[in-house]
């Protein structure tokens, strides 16, 4: 029995003897170095440009410029193909760009023999621009007279509206208090380890091979060929390991360009391996939003109406566009289904780098403002934090009235519980209680989430698997399902040796994944991979124990009831003795010259169902007025991903997310003038991702439930540790100061600003 | 890769003279913790270098025949955190080489170069304003001292001519005997980041007075500085409370933040009222006061 147990991860020997191999391991000899020539301004357009002295420049191979480039849009999210043509996403991209859409925006390409020299020809290129007023607030791009970033899109790249449950308008009227927020979120970035790379080259007269960092190796082929009109089948697209990807590689960006110019160079090799400096400006970044919430709340504390109104910010291109405000919004539908609820939101485009999917896809944001919104609304009525959401939150059994289906897993009041036991929160909020005046102050959060365990109505969800019995009894696993270092590789091995009863240790998983050979899986997002998988690998691995059981009725003559497979061995039902060894078997099965065949097991697999997922932070602080600063003293996520695969992946997963949320949280912002669009802080310097010294020990729980239709009663775990860590702290500051922060980050920079217009300044001073 | 046009290794202090003189376009890299990044960003003037890196003459930390602490350029910041000699005497330049980076820079960054770099945010610079720390130069023929208050013109330039190395730094017996200390950073990490502010206060206490007081700021001026009638001011006053809140009042007046787009100037000016307060106070527990 492997499910539920620690095992340890699959790859963990190849990556920490450093033998594991990524995109920038398997580059060819003689690879070229593609740079881009990237703009100087955020709005306008190239008047001229000139590249002449830089092409004469001695290893200079190539230079490419928007004159040069295919004129076809294309989308770069890397959703699934919709085969309806209303849902299809915003193609407003081209390899290069006359147009200059934000500080960053890519006009050229240089094509040298090493990167030295491409930086030398980059600083000969000249360009002139004709420059237009940049476009970064909302209220400037939404001015009517504003500029079209994108012509005939008046800024707007998609809007929606939904309500569910009693007529909304109605429930405020008869609300006992109705409770007002305005609430902003920061643009925030991935900061994976391995940087954006990808290179390509050609084996054959009409065969691009493209080895790329990615999270969505199948949605880069169709893609690639899209972009430049080529059949899909002429484009190979290989994954190798992967440093970290949290959305960033959900978006196809580096592959088009590598093949383009792998097709313009005879096949030659060419790779583009960005720095993080452009890795933070010029691939993809959390959109920030702009949220106002309206609740309505009854005396006793049950919430009855509530309002969202959304303004996202996409930035210069569309990518996942308004997908992250709809997911957002959406996935939200399960925390609090017994409110009427109305939500409309509208993506717009600014002169900013170019949002895209990022860990949790709109719901940080969202979930960011509706939980400092109920904290609000049980402050108003005075009812304890905890309890006031126990009174609101889902349990099982309960509709989700946007899905129309029935909330079949809930563990959301036994992970606030479990929460409220570990922080000892009755207790430390009498004790607090001294520590509310003065310059260093105590206060206690908490925070809820619900998430969804893929994208399901609104994109397809399959999955592919395949399994074959090796010679010497042990099994090799194919899958679509993209391991990018988050574990599934680990999680389909203990799964598979789960249904097959095979040692875990006789479970391999193929890492490297290649679209010729692969089965058919969209990739790795939406915290869809485990839940997915599940019921193509329980399929698969039925299947195959089934042929594995034949060929052992073969073998010995017995009925396919009398035997069974036992830690790797084929045994005799009614006696609990071994039969024969699965190596026996298996040579049988290949070698024997007449019965048998090689025993294998293909499924693809479509998942109709998308089971929500819920769970809370618990967070103690320290707010030092003086310095501006927020110290975590004890944080705890405590979550309902229904059965636990493996409780030490699943806890790393909960650390990791914690660890990004508290970064979004206290100081993690990227900073742009408002006036120019100039990026000031795209590296690591500057841009303040935490480092071990900035976070608390993290402790993490988990309320196991089933859910039924999930393979082996897992659901999503990936993304939602991320999720409520910043509001949490945010009711926490709000507990120990009294004042409400509602806008991210809460740096010193910020809460410098908010605490003086709330006087907490000059007065306090140690 | 970067575009590195030259690069020697020196053998000897002698030997790094003669390169720098030979190679008049060259630059000394020490740890290289400032020069790679700026070799890193295509920065001009930095495609020749002299290598002392490890040289074993310019990495020591001792105590000369009058007491006086003499430490070597290329001492690296974990060799200032691990010597006995820093630790028992001048504790605040430990903490000021504890708040450097992370463990890989402590390992190879010098404090030659923290202070040669000519930036006002360097975290040894201040203990050593407040320290009267003196800077040992040579030349080709040439040898000189100077405060290292007045070795910076201004943001990274500093008193260094051609041909000259920082060999050493030495704290005389005087300003570091009987003195408490206390370097407290104000960043917006607690590692890897530079100060936003740092603050170093060196005091001595006699019957609970104050008998010497000196307060030195990173980054609140161009360059590092003293606060110099902060300290005539306090100067024999009684160790209160009140005490604290004066000096916080006084040094208003001897700084210079600026606002950038980092921080700005009234945000720094908080920061500088506040900090001074905490690292009077933590030297004024060094040294066994109470308030």
């Amino acid at each position: 029995m492997a499910v539920g147990k620690p095992v340890k991860r699959i790859d963990a020997i190849a990556k920490v003897t450093g033998r594991a191999e990524y995109t920038q391991d398997l580059l060819k000899p003689g690879t070229l170095v593609a740079r881009y020539y990237r703009s100087t301004i955020a709005h306008g357009r190239v008047k001229t440009i000139d590249v002449k002295k830089a092409l004469n420049l001695k290893g200079v191979e190539a230079i490419f410029t928007f004159d040069d480039v295919p004129e076809n849009k294309f989308a770069t999210a890397g959703h699934p193909f919709s085969v309806d043509p209303e849902h299809k996403d915003v193609e407003d991209r081209l390899l290069l760009t006359r147009d200059i859409r934000f500080m960053g925006d890519e006009i050229a390409i240089v094509v040298a023999k090493d990167n030295i020299i491409a930086d030398q020809a980059l600083k000969m290129i000249k360009v002139s621009y004709q420059e237009y007023e940049p476009l970064i607030s909302p209220l400037k791009i939404l001015d009517k007279k504003a500029r079209q970033i994108h012509e005939g899109s008046s800024n707007i790249v998609g809007e929606h509206e939904f309500a569910f449950g009693k007529n909304v308008d109605e429930e405020f009227k008869k609300a006992d208090h109705v409770i007002k927020g305005k609430f902003e979120t920061a643009m925030v970035q991935h900061c994976h380890i391995e940087n954006h790379i990808s290179y390509a080259y050609m084996d054959d007269i009409d065969r691009i091979i493209i080895v790329s960092s990615t999270q969505i190796p199948h949605i880069v082929r169709r893609i690639v060929g899209q972009a430049l009109s080529i059949q899909l089948s002429r484009v190979r697209v290989i994954k190798p390991f992967i440093g970290g990807g949290f959305g960033n590689k959900q978006d196809v960006i580096l592959e088009p360009m590598v093949a383009f110019l792998t097709l313009k160079l005879d096949g030659k090799p060419v790779q583009i391996n960005l720095s993080r400096e452009e890795c933070m400006l010029g691939t993809r970044n959390r959109h920030p939003f702009f949220v106002k919430v309206k609740t309505g709340v009854m005396n006793d504390g049950t919430m009855t109406a509530r309002e969202m109104d959304v303004i996202s910010i996409t930035g210069a291109y569309a990518s996942h566009g308004h997908a992250i405000a709809s997911a957002g919004g959406s996935k939200q539908s399960s925390l609090y289904p017994r409110m009427a609820t109305r939500f409309h939101a509208r993506t717009l485009y600014a002169n900013i780098p170019v949002a895209g999917a990022m860990r949790a896809y709109g719901s940080p944001q969202i979930i960011y403002a509706l939980e400092c919104a109920t904290e609000d609304a049980a402050r108003k009525i005075g009812i304890d934090s905890v309890e006031f959401r126990l009174k609101n939150i889902a349990r099982q059994g309960d509709m989700n009235l946007l899905s129309g289906k029935e909330i079949l897993s809930c563990g959301m009041a036994e992970c606030l519980i479990k929460g409220k036991e570990f922080m000892d929160w009755d207790n430390k909020k009498k004790e607090y209680e001294k520590y509310k005046k003065g310059p260093v102050r105590r206060g206690l959060g908490v925070a809820c989430l619900s998430y969804a365990s893929g994208t399901y109505p609104v994109c397809v969800e399959i999955a592919g698997t395949r399994i074959a019995l090796n010679q010497d009894g042990t099994v090799h696993v194919q899958v679509g399902a993209t391991e990018i270092g988050q574990g599934s590789d680990t999680i389909v091995a203990q799964m598979v040796a789960e249904t097959l009863s095979l040692p875990y240790e006789d479970v391999r998983v193929v890492q490297a994944q290649d679209t010729d050979v692969s089965p058919f899986d969209t990739g790795a997002y939406a915290s869809r991979q485990a839940y997915v998988v599940s019921n193509a690998v329980l399929r698969a691995a039925n299947e195959l124990k089934t042929k594995i059981l034949n060929h052992a009725c073969l073998m010995t003559g017995k009925g396919k009831k009398a035997l069974d497979i036992k830690k790797g061995n084929i045994i005799d039902v009614n006696t609990d003795n071994v039969v024969m060894d699965m190596k026996t078997l298996s040579m049988d099965s290949f070698y024997h010259k007449e019965r048998g065949c090689q025993l294998t097991a293909e499924v693809s697999f479509k998942t109709t169902a998308n089971a929500p997922v819920f769970g809370c932070t618990f967070v103690d602080i320290t707010v030092d007025i003086p310095l501006f600063k927020i110290k975590i003293n004890e944080i705890i996520n405590v979550h309902d991903a229904g059965v636990i695969i493996n409780p030490v992946q699943a806890g790393g997963q909960v650390h990791g997310g914690v660890f990004m949320g508290i970064g979004a949280a206290l100081s993690e912002e990227v900073l742009i003038d408002p006036d120019s669009g100039y990026v000031y802080n795209n590296n690591l310097l500057d841009y303040k991702f935490p480092t071990f010294m900035d976070i608390p020990q993290i402790h993490h729980d988990f309320v196991e439930t089933f859910e039924p239709t999930s393979g082996y009663g897992n659901k999503s775990l990936g993304e939602p540790p991320v999720i409520t860590p910043p509001p949490a702290i945010r009711n926490a500051v709000l507990d120990a100061t009294g004042v409400c922060i509602n806008s991210l980050p809460m740096s010193p920079r910020n809460l410098f600003v908010l605490f003086q217009k709330n006087g907490l300044i000059g007065s306090i001073r140690s | 890769m970067f575009d590195l046009k030259k690069h020697v290794k020196a053998r000897s202090i002698d030997e790094a003279i003669a390169l720098l003189i030979e190679n008049p376009g060259a630059r000394l890299i020490a740890g290289g913790t400032d020069i790679l990044i700026k070799l890193r960003h295509g920065k001009q003037g930095f495609s020749e270098l002299v290598d002392i890196h490890d040289l074993p003459q310019l990495r020591f930390i001792k105590l000369d025949e009058n007491n006086d602490i003499l430490i070597g350029s290329g001492a690296v910041f974990n060799d200032i955190i691990e010597s006995g000699i820093i630790q028992t005497h001048i504790p605040m330049l430990k903490d000021a080489a504890q708040s450097v980076g992370g463990p890989q820079i402590r390992n190879v960054a010098t404090i030659g170069g923290n202070i040669c770099n000519g930036v006002t945010s360097a975290d040894s610079a201040s203990s050593l304003f407040a320290l009267d720390a003196v800077l040992e130069i040579r030349g080709r023929k040439t040898k000189r001292n100077i405060p290292v208050s007045d070795f910076y013109f201004g943001p990274g330039r500093v008193d260094l001519k051609k041909g000259e190395i920082l060999t050493n730094i030495r704290i005389s017996q005087k300003n570091y005997k009987g003195s408490s200390g206390f370097y407290y950073k104000y960043a917006m990490r607690n590692a890897m980041d530079i100060a936003t502010i740092g603050c170093a206060v060196s005091l001595k206490t006699k019957n609970h007075v104050l008998e010497d007081y000196r307060i030195a700021f990173g980054v609140a001026g161009p360059v590092p500085m003293r606060c110099k009638i902060t300290e005539e001011t306090m100067r024999n006053k009684k160790v209160s409370r009140k005490l604290l809140q004066d000096i916080s009042q006084a040094v208003e007046k001897d700084v210079n933040p600026r606002t950038s787009w980092r921080a700005t100037k009234e945000f720094r000016m908080n920061i500088i009222k506040e900090l001074c307060v905490r690292a009077t106070k933590e030297a004024l527990k060094r040294a066994g006061e109470e308030i």
